[in-house]
């Protein structure tokens, strides 16, 4: 896994409630048998219009919103346990979310892949929407070791919870298969002594 | 004491703490399919490590499968490819497979209950979000990512933060013609898409008690549904009937021994959950959804509330203050692992006999399981759905999130039994009404949404 430790971009605002991973990557772009290639159907029937066209009205389209900071409504990820919606976040080139509240099957995904999925309280959220809505190019600065959430050039800083292991392993680009293939004797002996029981 | 089921199951399975709170904890099953394992399978293969038990893995396929003429190659090439790379993922590791044609394949969360693999007491994990259902029988069951589903095969373990716990007790008696679906949307228009999440809830009360198993699974499979990591109910001699003579169940000279064991599995009385909630059954209407998540629902004679969402009401062609009694419907999908079980089918088969669907209504039924199918030709319901104009498929997930070619079209509605109304779940453009098995029988029939209690 990718290390991240620390991150500066401009974001994208997407200020909808209960965004589910039908909608992040629709079921029918489910029928990889790798990872990859799913940043290009990334919210796709929000993108685009039946007939393939590209909807003018949808945020990725447009072209004055860039980075690899998306900013969304509470409870993002919610619905169908599909790791691909990590996947295709990623895919697309964001490296950290910012919401309210995760929906906790994703949250461990998007962890899983590198991806920061960064919990503000809806006060925080929503003034980070308004920066954003006042000025597009609004940078925000991302420091994990810290857990600190800073808007560049203004007083704005905000300080985030992480889990501490999984802080761990996104700074070290280490993940939980790691980890347990390096304890399997104790898993062995756990299971041993439930069998003596 | 004072340790709730959740307690008990989950502190069995501790295998070690870690510094800052999270926990190793063990799985004793790992059921998988043909969507959400092919990378994690390639993840084992890339660190070059062997599948650490290869015994508590089952493997089908169901998310993908056609539903007509399951003998035939699978036409749609990439559909093809997942199936046939789970089934040479599955020889690779030796691990048990009940693929298409199997008499024992279907939709992973009806088979593993039917087969008795499922029991109380044990951890249980698949990644796939409505693993939840497994916890009818009082197990700890959850959804896992592709990442987590490489952990257990590397290691039969998972690193995870304990949930907390709720509780939601239901007193009293269900009104007639109210089933468990209707109480799981119940729970969801009062507690929300939000309102179970960073629990892992318990059902509980008089109500719970009296369902039978395939109820309670319908109830537990929509915990998610809720944001919950999965629901539970404590086993009682409903649970072990179900079990008893199933082919992965204990068999007889440790059945003794296993029914003493999972009767200790109930919440001790001064337990202490972090949430409860209090309903009277008799509170608990017909329900049916009317927007875009599950937690809009309201009882099916309701007028949609002014103030509801105008993203959702767009995307479903309504209007506020509109009602869904006589709306028009042309599809109704009976299916998925929330109502496809023999019960289910069953009440669908009451309601229609001697009926004909209405015209220009499409109405699929799609059996959860090859086992299903066979119970209802056993139990003579094929010549009901056949005289009645419904279509009996071939058992699979089918149009419950339309990876295969059972779609519903854009802008048309759907009256469906499965647990989720999103946007395009059902096909692109799709527009699903959630409701029981009884409501979306009676949609069929009259063409329209309509009220069971007043038929
Ligand atoms: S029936 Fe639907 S909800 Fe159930 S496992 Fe299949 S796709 Fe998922």
């Amino acid at each position: 896994m990718e290390r991240f430790t620390k991150l500066t971009s401009t974001a994208i605002p997407l200020p909808l409630e209960n965004i589910d991973t039908d909608q992040i990557i629709p079921a029918r772009f489910l029928k990889a048998i790798d990872k990859k290639g799913f940043g290009e159907n990334l919210f796709k029937d929000w993108r685009f219009h039946s007939d393939g066209t590209a909807n003018d009205q949808f945020i990725l389209n447009n072209p004055n919103y860039t980075g690899s900071i998306l900013i969304a409504g509470r409870n993002f990820g919610c619905g169908s346990s599909r790791e691909h919606a990590a996947w295709a976040l990623k895919g697309y080139g964001f490296k950290v979310i910012i919401s309210s509240f995760f929906a906790d099957i994703f949250k461990e995904n998007a962890l899983n892949n590198g991806i920061l999925p960064l919990v503000v309280i809806d006060e925080n959220l929503h003034n980070l929407f308004k920066a954003v809505e006042e000025n597009i190019t609004t940078k925000f600065q991302i420091d994990l070791e810290q857990q600190l959430l800073k808007q560049v050039d203004s007083e704005l800083a905000i300080k985030f919870e992480v889990d501490a292991y999984k802080k761990t392993c996104l700074l070290n680009g280490q993940d939980d298969v790691d980890f347990l293939a390096s304890i399997k004797n104790e898993i062995e002996q756990f299971e041993q002594n439930r069998i003596a029981v | 004491m004072r340790k709730t089921l959740f307690d008990k199951i989950w502190d069995q399975h501790v295998v070690k703490n870690l510094p800052g709170g999270r926990q190793v904890i063990y799985i004793d099953h790992h059921f998988i399919h043909e969507v959400t394992s092919p990378q994690a399978f390639a993840e084992l293969k890339e660190r070059n490590l062997p599948v650490f038990r290869k015994e508590q893995i089952t493997a089908t396929a169901d998310h993908n499968v056609p539903t007509k003429n399951q003998h035939l190659p699978i036409e749609e090439p990439m559909s093809r490819k997942q199936v046939t790379t789970l089934t040479e993922n599955c020889n690779e590791h030796n691990i048990t497979l009940y693929g298409l044609g199997h008499e024992k394949q279907g939709i992973v969360h009806v088979i593993g209950p039917e087969l008795g693999i499922t029991q109380p007491g044990m951890t249980i994990v698949c990644g796939d979000s409505h693993t939840s259902t497994h916890g009818a029988f009082g197990n700890i069951s959850f959804g896992i990512g592709t990442s987590q589903v490489a952990q257990v095969f590397a290691s039969q373990c998972l690193i995870l933060q304990k949930p907390k716990k709720m509780r939601i007790n239901i007193n009293g008696k269900i009104n007639p013609m109210v089933t468990s679906k209707d109480i799981i949307l119940f729970l969801l228009s009062k507690l929300g898409v939000g309102g179970g999440t960073g629990f892992f809830i318990e059902y509980a009360g008089e109500a719970i008690e009296s369902l039978g198993m395939e109820a309670r699974m319908t109830i537990c499979n929509m915990s998610i549904e809720m944001g919950a990591k999965g629901g539970l109910i404590a086993p009682n001699e409903t649970t072990f009937n179900y079990l008893k003579g199933k082919p992965n169940a204990p068999s007889d000279s440790k059945w003794e021994d296993a029914v003493e064991k999972w009767k200790q599995l109930y919440s001790d009385e001064d337990a202490l959950f972090d949430q409860e909630y209090y309903f009277n059954a008799d509170e608990i209407p017909v329900m049916i959804t009317y927007g875009t998540n599950p937690g809009m629902a309201f009882e099916v004679n309701e007028k949609i509330p002014s103030a509801a969402d105008s993203k959702a009401l767009n995307y479903m062609g309504l209007k506020p203050n509109e009602q869904l009694i006589g709306k028009k419907i042309q599809h109704v999908f009976i299916g998925s692992c929330t109502n496809a079980r023999l019960e289910d089918l069953k009440i669908v088969a009451n309601f229609i006999k001697g009926k004909q669907k209405a015209p220009g209504v499409q109405a699929l039924i799609v059996p959860g399981s090859q086992n299903v199918a066979n119970q209802i030709k056993q139990e003579g319901l094929i010549p009901i759905f056949e005289d009645a104009g419904f279509e009996l498929r071939e058992a699979g997930c089918s149009a419950c999130l339309g990876m295969n070619e059972d779609k519903i079209p854009a802008g048309e509605y759907c009256v469906s039994t499965s647990n989720r109304n999103f946007e395009g779940r059902q096909g692109p453009g799709s527009r699903t009404f959630l409701a029981s098995p009884l409501t979306a029988a009676a949609a069929a029939i009259y063409g329209e949404i309509v009220d069971v209690r007043n038929i």
